[in-house]
């Protein structure tokens, strides 16, 4: 198989990249691990004929939009912010946690509420279909300081095992979506390369459900 | 916002430079003259519309429409995409003719996207419709043409899929018969590719094993004729059987215009249901992350304007092109015609002359030292072949008159 046909994989860097490169291996693929990554940005894998690049989390639906890679490992809280327009093949089941709307215990909400998130997109489509007008707030990071000095009413943001939240004094007060992390293949290559994005996605989701298999053990 | 700077244009509109223009025209003019042989007359429609009539009736959602206020206060599109406005000419100003109708169009269309999704506001999509003709061989005529149009515009390599909406209607509401609601989550998450929404509510509705089977077998209906027989096996229902028998006879259509081994059957294809009715297809490039061209049959959209007629047809994504086909050399020789001033009259007359050939020809007048000294030094190095003078690329030198015949 020529270079041109091997298959280019986005990984997302940080948080999920330790999951997403286990399930890789454990479907046998040699993977680097993060140590090894060495700045290398993109890594070949020349006996699986695999690309890897390395992203930012929130830019991997892009690169797959626009085809510079055919395949990718997101979250599903990127994919519903940043709305691409990419195939969502696979529930990976790997970084699984919940987007909550979040806020103190307690305390009427004002009328026109404020919202603080990384998630501006997610935020204002959920409270319009619930019926609510808040104005959101974008936030980059420690989005859980917000309603602790009265920046906001309520944050929209992921929890994992909430213990930030609790340390905090917050809670948890509707769970929005469970979120896990899913193979995503540009529109072009889901049809040319059909037959490696199918392989792939297959020897992805028998890892994925031993992995669930063996947790569930565990 | 702040007041723009001077070399700024609105978010998604681009300029395009005399070099990507002749690129642009050759995919243009190739593509309609491909047309053309296949009997398709070219039309030109307005870039303003009315929103209540053809923004209405086009594919493109609301939120991507371009609107603005006439003086009177109606409200205004700029043309989304062009099959509404020639349903709209064929019902009105080609009411009379008969059909079936073959029009062909390059135009250029606008698109309202987010700010920073990075698409173009503003594209070309050069196009055909075949307005009056219900059979499956009208259908393999746009596919086939739609691939001699990628041809002839010299997209390298493609292949086109296509798939059937009456299928996966059929075949929904033979499992979930009268679950329109539930029909509808299932299409959206197919309309948005998320294949783990689709699973998810599928193990989410109240449904017998085989029948949640056969919906999940959808996901994987793609390849070759044979993709029909694994299709019919999942449903019985009229309409499913109907859309599999088009596609079959499609196939074989498309057997006979040679073009085969271009295309495959994708039943996974979804299109916008409230749109399409019948055969959809995209066609996809190699090295390009974005469908080439797309298209399918639409039987319901005429009767908005008021003449029902079958129709089908397909539009070349003519800018997304533009990135795939290689920059081919000027086809027309360039000339450089330098003349001393008493030369004038003599330099002028072979321009013209060589105008009439068909050759390009850029005439320009020796002032000073300078001039001549590059004039002869070009002249020197032979006057033939590609050689460069004030920035621009040259092919050949003539010159007019000497330095010596100048008044000091």
């Amino acid at each position: 198989m020529s270079e041109m046909d091997w298959l280019t994989v986005v990984m997302p860097k940080g948080r999920i990249y330790g999951d997403a490169v286990r399930l890789f291996r454990r479907a046998g693929l040699p993977v680097p691990e993060e140590d090894d990554e060495s700045r290398k940005l993109i890594v070949p894998i020349a006996e699986a004929s695999l690309r890897f690049i390395l992203a930012k989390p929130a830019d991997v639906p892009t690169y797959v939009e626009y085809g510079v890679a055919d395949v990718g490992v997101a979250g599903k809280d990127v994919l519903l912010e940043e709305n691409r327009d990419v195939y969502e093949l696979l529930d990976l089941g790997i970084a699984r946690c919940r987007m909550c709307v979040i806020g103190l215990p307690g305390g009427k909400l004002p009328i026109y509420p404020r919202v603080a998130t990384k998630y501006p997109n997610v935020a204002s489509r959920y409270f319009r279909e619930h019926g609510q007008q808040v104005e959101v707030i974008k936030l980059n990071g420690s989005v859980e300081l917000a309603p602790l000095i009265g920046l906001a009413d309520r944050i929209v943001d992921l929890v994992e095992t909430g213990r930030t939240l609790r340390e905090n004094g917050l809670v948890e007060l509707e769970t929005m979506f469970e979120i896990t992390s899913r193979l995503i293949a540009n529109r072009v290559s889901y049809r040319t390369k059909y037959a490696q994005i199918r392989s792939l996605c297959d020897r992805l989701a028998k890892a994925a459900e031993t992995a669930a298999a063996g947790g569930a053990a565990g | 916002m702040s007041k723009p700077k001077v070399f700024e244009k609105p978010v998604g509109v681009r300029d395009y430079l005399p070099h990507a223009v002749a690129k642009l025209r050759r995919i243009e003019l190739s593509a309609l003259d491909c047309m053309r042989r296949w009997g398709y007359e070219q039309i030109i429609t307005p870039t303003l519309e009315y929103y209540d009539t053809v923004g209405a009736a086009s594919t493109t959602s609301d939120r991507k429409l371009f609107k603005l206020l006439d003086h009177r206060g109606t409200t205004i599109v700029l043309r989304s995409e062009m099959t509404a406005p020639i349903a709209r000419v064929v019902a009105s100003l080609l009411r009379q003719a008969p059909l079936p109708l073959r029009l062909s169009y390059h135009a250029n269309v606008f698109r309202a996207f987010d700010e920073g999704a990075g698409r173009d506001a503003e594209f070309f999509q050069t196009g055909a419709e075949l307005v009056g003709d219900a059979s499956a061989e009208a259908d393999a005529e746009i596919i086939a043409l739609a691939a001699s149009s990628l041809q002839a515009a010299g997209v390298p390599s493609f292949s086109i899929a296509f798939g059937h909406v009456g299928f996966l209607n059929g075949l929904l509401e033979e499992k979930l018969p009268g679950r329109r609601d539930e029909q509808d989550l299932l299409k959206d998450c197919l309309l948005k590719r998320d294949f783990v929404g689709y699973r998810d509510r599928l193990r989410e509705l109240a449904l017998d094993g085989d029948d949640r089977r056969a919906l999940e077998e959808v996901l994987d209906l793609r390849g070759g004729r044979e993709v029909c027989d694994r299709a019919l096996a999942l449903g019985r229902s009229g309409e499913v059987r109907a859309a599999i028998r088009q596609l079959g006879e499609i196939w074989d259509v498309l057997g006979a215009y040679g073009v085969q081994h271009l295309v495959s059957v994708d039943l996974t294809m979804i299109g916008d249901f409230s749109y399409y009715t019948g055969m959809i297809f995209e066609g996809y490039a190699s090295q390009l992350g974005f469908p080439v061209c797309s298209g399918g049959r639409y039987d319901n959209l005429l009767a908005q304007f008021g003449r029902p007629a079958p129709a089908t047809g397909f539009a070349l994504k003519t800018t997304r092109i533009l990135e795939v086909v290689n920059g081919q050399a000027e086809e027309h020789q360039r000339v450089l015609i330098l003349y001393a001033s008493r030369s004038l009259a003599e330099a002028l007359a072979e321009a013209s002359r060589l105008r009439e050939e068909g050759l390009t020809v850029v005439t320009a007048s020796l002032r000073g030292q300078d001039d001549w000294e590059e004039a002869e030094k070009l002249a020197a190095s032979g006057a033939e072949g590609p050689f460069e003078f004030r920035g621009r690329t040259f092919d050949r030198l003539i010159l007019f008159g000497k330095r010596e015949e100048e008044a000091p």
